[in-house]
C-alpha cells in the first residue's frame, strides 16, 4: 500500500494554471498551415432512400476545394465498429461512416465539403441539393416493435438484441408472493452535451505514409486501431493526439463517422483537414442517451422483504448501434437491483431501433434509468405496505457481511459481476443524519407558504474500474525528475493532478518533480483510456506498478555504481545510498537512461456506493419545483483528491438534475429533432440548483487494487432521477400525483395534478 | 459572392489592433483566428452559453453575437488580458482554490463575467452572483464551487476599489 | 454556425439608414445590439442581403421625462434602463419587467428598439408597451409616423414596420407615483423567455376603488394583449380577493396560448390566470 503524503490532500490542480489564463489548447485552437475546413452535410429527412446528391452548384462556389460523397469511400462503405459487447450478429447494424442508399436519422452525414473557411463550406453545404424519397419515420419504441417499417430491411426486426438478467428463480418467487406490484416508468432522451463541441484535425504525410489525428479523447488506442484498419494502414503509421478536452461524460472520444471522414479527406487532398462541430450538430449528431422505459413487477413479503423483481424494459437506441450503444441497455437489466438484496430476478431489456440519433453511453449509462425505475417502485410499494420508506430500504440493503455480493448474470455476453466491498447501511445513515431526515419529516406533504413540501431518499451503487488493463511508463529525466506517460485520457477530471499525487507518493518525490502526459498514442505502445470511471484505479495502479519498477531500475543502476547488490541500495528523497555510505542523486543516475513500464490488469469492477436525499417544495400552480436541500453521500474506497472528487460528485449531480427537470431531446412524428439549440435543449444554469451538499467517505477500500480506490466519476448522477421524483411525489401525495416519466417539467406536473392528458 | 473585407481598428488587452475582416465575421472568430487569442471559446455560437464572453468598453458581452466590425473604436479585454505570467490573479487563484473548473472550457467566460461584475459590484451577494452567472453554462462543476470562488474573490475587488 | 454572407453599411444619420433600407427593399435588416438578429442569422433563419448598423447614429439613446411622457430612445439598452435612477422612480413597472430580460451579457447590448421590432410574443418590452399604451415612433422613406403599441404588434415576430422603416423612440405615458402595479413572470429558468407574464396597474379613487385598470398578458398568445374583460371587472370596484380570483379566471379563458415543446396550451392558460392573481395581489389588492 502506498502511504499518503499527497494522496488524500485537496491538492490544487496543475491543469488550472493554463485553463484559468485561457491557455488551454482545445482542438479548435489548433491550426496547421494550409489546412482545409470541413463541414458535414447532414440529412434533413429522418428515414428515406437517397435518390441523388447534386454537388455541382456547391463546387462552383469560390473557395470550395472539393466535396466527398459516399461514392468516394470505396465499397463497401466502412462502418463504425462496436467497441463494447460486440457480437457478429450485430455487425449489420453498425453505422456507415457516410449514409449510402438509405438515411436513417436527421443529422446523418451525407457528404463532406472541404473549403478555405468554415463559412464558405457552410455556404456550399447549403447549396447542395439532396433528393431523398421519404419513408415512414419510426419515432418511438412501440412503433419500432411492431416491425411494420424496418430500418434494416434485410433483417426482419427492429430489435437487434435483447439482454436478460437472471438471478435465482423469479417464477417461483412470484408464484406465491404475498404482495406484488406492477408499474411502468419512462426516462427522457437526453445526453452528455459537453461545453466543447467535437473537433478533429487530420494531417497526412505522403512521404512517410503517416497519419496524425488531433482531437482524440477517451479511447485513443482503440480508435487508432480502428482507424488504421479502415484506412488500410499499419497501426504504427497512425497516431492519435489528445489535446485539452472540454468535457466528455461518455460521449466524446468514441469513434464517430467524422473520425473516419476527416482523416480520409486529409489523405485524399494531401492537406491538413480541420473540422469542428457546431452546437446544432452536437445536439443532433453526438450520441444521445437514456431513452428507455420499463414494465416491471416486484414481489415482497408483508414485512417489506423483497422476494423478486421481474419485467421488461426497452432501450430506444436510435438508428444504429454505436461503439458503446449496448452498455446502457445491458446495465438497465443487470443493475436494476442496485445495492439491494433481491434474490430472484428476471429482467429483459430489448434494444430497439428508431429513426433518431444513435445512442451511446452517458455518465452512469443505464444506471440513471434503472435507478429511477427501481426507486420509484420502492416508494410506491412502501406506501402500499404501510412501511416507512427508509426502513423498507434499510431492510433490503445488501450488508457488509455479504460482500463480495453476486448480482444477476447477464446474457448474451455471459458476464457475471459481484460487488467488491461496501457498507451500504453506513452511507444511508450518514445521508439521513446530514440531511436531518427526522426533522424534515415534519414538513412532509405539508402546504407551507403556497408550496407543498416533500422529501425522499435513495441508495445507489456505481460501477468502475473496467478492465482489461492500463499501462504507464516512467522516465527519469536528466535533472532527476520523473516524467510519467499513461494511457488514461483527460476529460476535465483533473487527471494530471490526481496522477501526480499518486506518482509523487509512489516515487517519494515532491509533487512538482513529477510530470504527467496522457492520452495520446505517441506516448505508449498500448493503452486503454478513460471510461467507466476507471482512470484512478486502472491508470493509478499502472502508475504504481511502473513506480515500483522504476525504483527497481534505480536500485539496479546504483548497485552497478556502488558495486553491491540492488537489495542493499536504499532510496530516500530522490537519493540512493549504498552499504558503505555511498550516495548519489537521481539526477546523477539519469545518464543510464533509466525508465520503467508498468501495467495493471483487472477483470473485476469496483463499486462505489452511497445515498442521496432531497427536500423539494412544489408550487402547485406554476408547478415549479424548488430544491430546498439536496444531500449526496458517497463512499469511494479511497479519496485521492477530495477537492476534485467533490467537484465530480457535484457536477454529476447537477447533470442529473438537468435530466430530471430540464433536458429532453424531442422529436416530432416525422423524426425531426425539435431541440437543436440551447434555447430548446435546456441545461442547468447557476441559478437553478444552489442548495447541494456533498459528503465523501472512504470507510471501505476496494480489495482488488493496490490503491484501495474505486471509480467515482459517475455516482453523483445515478440516483438523482429516482430521488427527485420520489420527493415530488411525496410533496404532492395529497393531490394524488405519481410521476412515472421524466423530465418533471412544470407542464407535465400540472397535467398530473389536473389529471388532464396534454394534447 | 466574393466577400468584401473591411478594416476595423480597436484595442485588445491594451494594445491597438487593426484587422481586415469579412463583414460576417463575428468578434469571437476575429479574436480567435485573426488575433490568435484562443482563450475566448465557442460553445454555441447563438448567444446562450457565455463561453465567448469578453469585456467590451467595460461591459461583459457575448463575442459570438457581435460582428468584428461593430468593435470599431472599442476597448476589448479578453481572458488573456486578465492574466499575467507571474502569478494567478486573486480571481483566478480563488477559482483554483475552490475547484471552480474542471475541463476549463467555460472558464474564460466565467472569469471575464465575474471580473466585470465584481469590478462594478464588489459587494454582490450570492444571489446576485448566481443571477449574473446564470448566463454562463458549465457542464462539469455544478456551479457551486464557482459561486464560492467569486464570493471569496470579492475582498480583492473591494480593496482595489478603496485604493 | 457561421453567418451567411451579406453587405454591410454603417450610416451616420437616420436619413441615411432609411435610404439604405429602402435601397434593398425587403432584403435589408437593421442591426443595433444584435442579440435577437445574430442568433437567427447563425441558424440561417434570417438571411438579409444588407445589414444596416445603427451604431453610429446619435441621439437615439436618451431617456427623458417630458410633460408628454417618458421618452426612451430606440438604442437605449436594457442595462441603461436598469441603471437609471430616474426610471426607477418614473416607471417602476418598466424597470421591474426589464429585470427579467435574458442574461447579464445580453442586457449590456440588447436595445428597446430591437426588441420592439423583433416582436417576440414572450418578450417583456412589447408586453409593457401594450400594457401601458405606449406610442412607438417610426421613421421611413415616407417620413415619420406614430403608432399605438396595440396597432404596432400584429402577430408572432410580425409588426407594422415597413421594410424601409426603423423605430426611433418609444414613449410611455407618465406614471403617477401613487399607482398600484404588479409584474409576475414565470420561465423554466432564470432568463428564459416567459411561459407567461402579466403586468397590471391601476389607480385608486378617493374611496379605494380601482380605476383605469390595465392588465397585459405576455406569452399567452401570438402577441401581448390587454384583457379588457378583466379590466372592466375591476374598474370602479375595490379589488378584493374574490375579484382577483375572478379576474384570473377571465384571463385564463381569454388567452389563446401556443402549445409547444416547453409547455402545453392548457398549462399556459392556467399559468396566465395564476400570474394575474399574483400580480394583482402584489399590487396591493386583496387586502380588504
Amino acid at each position: 500500500m502506498v502511504t499518503n503524503r499527497h494522496i488524500g490532500s485537496p491538492v490544487e490542480r496543475v491543469e488550472d494554471l493554463r485553463f484559468l489564463r485561457g491557455r488551454g489548447e482545445y482542438i479548435d485552437d489548433v491550426v496547421k498551415e494550409g489546412q482545409l475546413y470541413a463541414v458535414v452535410v447532414r440529412s434533413q429527412i429522418a428515414h428515406g432512400r437517397i435518390r441523388s446528391i447534386d454537388t455541382k452548384p456547391a463546387l462552383r462556389m469560390p473557395g470550395v476545394h472539393s466535396i466527398i460523397t459516399s461514392a468516394d469511400l470505396g465499397s463497401p462503405v466502412p462502418t463504425v465498429t462496436i467497441r463494447l459487447q460486440p457480437m457478429p450478429s450485430l455487425i449489420p447494424f453498425q453505422q456507415p461512416v457516410m449514409a449510402h442508399g438509405k438515411v436513417r436519422y436527421v443529422g446523418e452525414p451525407l457528404a463532406l465539403v472541404l473549403a478555405d473557411s468554415v463559412a464558405i463550406a457552410e455556404d456550399a453545404a447549403a447549396a447542395i441539393e439532396v433528393e431523398i424519397d421519404a419513408l415512414p419515420a419510426i419515432t418511438d419504441r412501440h412503433a419500432s416493435g411492431r416491425d411494420e417499417t424496418l430500418l434494416f430491411e434485410k433483417h426482419r426486426s427492429n430489435q437487434p438484441v435483447k439482454y436478460t438478467a437472471v438471478l435465482g428463480d423469479a417464477i417461483a418467487a412470484f408464484r406465491n408472493a404475498p404482495y406484488i406490484r406492477r408499474e411502468q416508468f419512462r426516462v427522457n432522451r437526453h445526453a452528455a452535451v459537453p461545453m466543447e463541441p467535437r473537433g478533429l484535425l487530420a494531417e497526412w504525410d505522403e512521404s512517410k505514409g503517416r497519419l496524425v489525428l488531433h482531437g482524440a479523447a477517451k479511447v485513443a488506442f482503440f480508435n487508432r486501431r480502428m482507424l488504421a484498419e479502415k484506412l488500410g494502414l499499419a497501426e504504427d503509421k497512425v497516431d492519435l493526439v489528445e489535446n485539452d478536452v472540454g468535457g466528455g461524460f461518455g460521449a466524446r472520444g468514441e469513434f464517430y463517422p467524422e473520425d473516419f471522414l476527416i482523416p480520409f479527406a486529409a489523405r485524399r487532398t494531401g492537406r491538413p483537414v480541420k473540422w469542428t462541430e457546431d452546437r446544432r450538430e452536437n445536439l443532433m449528431a453526438t450520441q444521445h442517451a437514456r431513452d428507455a422505459d420499463c414494465d416491471i413487477e416486484i414481489a415482497c413479503d408483508h414485512d417489506g422483504t423483497i422476494l423478486g423483481l421481474r419485467g421488461h424494459a426497452w432501450a430506444d437506441v436510435g438508428a444504429y448501434i454505436r461503439t458503446n450503444g449496448l452498455v446502457a441497455p445491458r446495465n438497465i437489466a443487470q443493475f436494476m437491483s442496485g445495492p439491494y438484496r433481491i434474490p430472484n430476478i428476471n429482467i429483459d431489456v430489448a434494444v430497439q431501433f428508431t429513426n433518431k440519433t444513435p445512442s451511446g453511453t452517458y455518465r452512469g449509462p443505464g444506471r440513471f434509468e434503472t435507478d429511477f425505475f427501481r426507486e420509484r417502485l420502492f416508494d410506491l410499494v412502501a406506501s402500499d405496505l404501510g412501511i416507512d420508506r427508509v426502513e423498507f430500504r434499510r431492510r433490503n440493503l445488501v450488508s457488509k457481511a455479504e460482500m463480495p455480493y453476486h448480482i444477476a448474470k447477464i446474457s448474451p455476453y455471459e458476464a457475471e459481476t459481484e460487488y467488491d466491498s461496501g457498507n451500504y447501511a453506513s452511507t444511508l445513515a450518514r445521508c439521513l443524519k446530514e440531511f436531518d431526515w427526522t426533522k424534515k419529516s415534519d414538513v412532509q406533504g405539508k402546504l407551507i407558504g403556497g408550496r407543498y413540501h416533500g422529501i425522499a431518499v435513495g441508495c445507489f451503487i456505481e460501477g468502475g474500474a473496467a478492465g482489461p488493463k492500463e499501462n504507464a511508463r516512467i522516465v527519469l529525466e536528466a535533472d532527476g525528475s520523473a516524467t510519467i506517460y499513461v494511457g488514461s485520457s483527460a476529460i476535465g477530471q483533473g487527471l494530471e493532478t490526481v496522477f501526480s499525487q499518486i506518482a509523487a507518493d509512489a516515487l517519494e518525490m515532491p509533487l512538482d518533480r513529477v510530470r504527467i502526459f496522457h492520452g495520446s498514442t505517441t506516448y505508449l505502445r498500448e493503452g486503454y483510456g478513460s471510461y467507466h470511471s476507471r482512470a484512478v484505479v486502472m491508470g493509478g495502479s499502472a502508475i504504481l506498478a511502473a513506480a515500483n519498477a522504476l525504483h527497481q531500475e534505480i536500485r539496479n543502476a546504483a548497485a552497478r555504481r556502488f558495486v553491491c547488490e540492488p537489495a542493499d541500495v536504499a532510496i530516500t528523497d530522490e537519493r540512493v545510498s549504498g552499504p558503505r555510505g555511498q550516495s548519489l542523486t537521481f539526477a546523477d543516475l539519469s545518464a543510464d537512461n533509466i525508465s520503467a513500464e508498468g501495467s495493471f490488469a483487472n477483470h473485476h469492477h469496483t463499486y462505489s456506493y452511497g445515498a442521496h436525499a432531497a427536500h423539494v417544495a412544489v408550487d402547485p400552480r406554476t408547478c415549479h419545483v424548488q430544491i430546498v436541500d439536496y444531500v449526496a453521500v458517497e463512499d469511494v474506497g479511497r479519496i485521492i483528491n477530495p477537492l476534485t472528487l467533490r467537484g465530480q460528485v457535484t457536477g454529476a449531480l447537477v447533470q442529473g438534475l438537468g435530466g430530471a427537470f430540464l433536458e429532453h431531446f424531442i422529436y416530432d412524428t416525422n423524426g425531426q429533432l425539435l431541440t437543436t439549440s440551447f434555447a430548446d435543449y435546456l441545461m442547468p444554469s447557476a441559478s437553478d440548483f444552489p442548495n447541494i451538499r456533498v459528503f465523501l467517505m472512504e470507510e471501505e477500500p476496494s480489495p482488488i487494487n493496490p490503491l484501495g480506490a474505486k471509480g467515482a466519476g459517475e455516482g453523483g448522477i445515478i440516483p438523482v432521477g429516482g430521488v427527485i421524483s420520489n420527493a415530488v411525489a411525496s410533496a404532492l401525495s395529497s393531490l394524488g400525483v405519481q410521476p412515472h416519466e421524466l423530465p418533471l417539467s412544470p407542464s407535465r406536473l400540472w397535467h398530473l395534478i389536473h389529471d388532464v392528458k396534454p394534447s | 459572392m466574393t466577400q468584401p473585407t473591411l478594416k476595423t481598428r480597436f484595442t485588445v488587452n491594451g494594445k491597438p489592433v487593426e484587422v481586415t475582416v469579412p463583414a460576417r465575421m463575428t468578434l469571437a472568430d476575429c479574436l480567435r483566428h485573426q488575433l490568435r487569442l484562443t482563450g475566448t471559446h465557442l460553445g454555441c455560437e447563438h448567444g446562450v452559453c457565455g463561453a465567448c464572453t469578453v469585456i467590451f468598453n467595460g461591459d461583459a458581452v457575448r463575442a459570438c453575437l457581435m460582428l468584428a466590425v461593430q468593435a470599431e473604436g472599442a476597448e476589448i479585454i479578453t481572458v488573456e488580458g486578465l492574466s499575467n505570467d507571474d502569478a494567478l490573479t486573486p480571481l483566478q487563484a480563488s477559482f483554483r482554490k475552490h475547484g471552480a473548473l474542471q475541463c476549463g472550457f467555460c472558464t474564460p467566460g466565467m472569469i471575464t463575467t465575474a471580473h466585470a461584475l465584481l469590478s462594478e459590484e464588489p459587494d454582490a451577494d450570492a444571489d446576485r452572483i448566481r443571477d449574473v452567472l446564470s448566463g454562463n453554462l458549465c457542464r462539469c462543476t455544478g456551479y457551486i464551487p464557482i459561486i464560492e470562488a467569486v464570493l471569496d474573490a470579492r475582498a480583492a475587488y473591494r480593496k482595489t476599489r478603496e485604493d | 454556425m457561421k453567418l451567411p454572407p451579406f453587405e454591410y453599411a454603417c450610416p451616420a444619420t437616420v436619413a441615411e439608414a432609411v435610404s439604405l433600407l429602402a435601397s434593398y427593399p425587403g432584403e435589408a435588416k437593421v442591426i443595433a445590439g444584435g442579440q435577437s438578429l445574430m442568433p437567427m442569422m447563425a441558424f440561417r433563419l434570417a438571411t438579409p442581403s444588407l445589414l444596416v448598423d445603427l451604431r453610429k447614429l446619435k441621439g437615439l439613446d436618451r431617456i427623458d421625462i417630458g410633460k408628454d411622457g417618458i421618452h426612451i430612445g430606440a438604442k437605449v439598452r436594457w442595462r441603461d434602463i436598469l441603471d437609471s435612477e430616474v426610471l426607477r422612480k418614473a416607471h417602476p413597472l418598466l424597470v421591474a419587467a426589464i429585470g427579467h430580460v435574458a442574461h447579464y451579457q445580453i442586457r449590456n447590448r440588447g436595445t428597446v428598439g430591437g426588441s420592439l421590432a423583433h416582436a417576440d410574443p414572450a418578450a417583456e418590452m412589447p408586453g409593457i408597451a401594450v400594457a401601458c399604451e405606449a406610442l412607438i415612433f417610426i421613421t421611413g422613406k415616407a417620413g415619420s409616423r406614430v403608432l399605438r403599441a396595440q396597432d404596432f404588434f400584429l402577430g408572432a415576430l410580425t409588426t407594422a414596420l415597413q421594410p424601409d422603416e426603423l423605430i426611433t423612440e418609444i414613449r410611455l405615458p407618465l406614471w403617477p407615483p401613487s399607482r398600484r402595479w404588479g409584474f409576475e413572470e414565470f420561465a423554466r429558468r432564470r432568463g428564459d423567455f416567459a411561459l407567461a407574464a402579466v403586468a397590471v396597474f391601476y389607480d385608486e379613487d378617493g374611496l379605494g376603488r380601482a380605476k383605469d385598470v390595465h392588465i397585459g398578458v405576455i406569452g399567452a398568445a401570438n402577441r401581448s394583449l390587454r384583457i379588457k374583460e378583466a379590466e372592466t371587472l375591476l374598474n370602479g370596484r375595490a379589488v378584493t380577493e374574490a375579484l382577483i380570483v375572478e379576474a384570473g379566471r377571465i384571463v385564463s379563458a381569454a388567452v389563446d396560448p401556443p402549445d409547444d415543446i416547453h409547455a402545453s396550451a392548457a398549462y399556459r392558460r392556467a399559468l396566465a390566470g395564476t400570474l394575474t392573481e399574483r400580480a394583482l395581489l402584489g399590487a396591493g389588492g386583496g387586502a380588504r
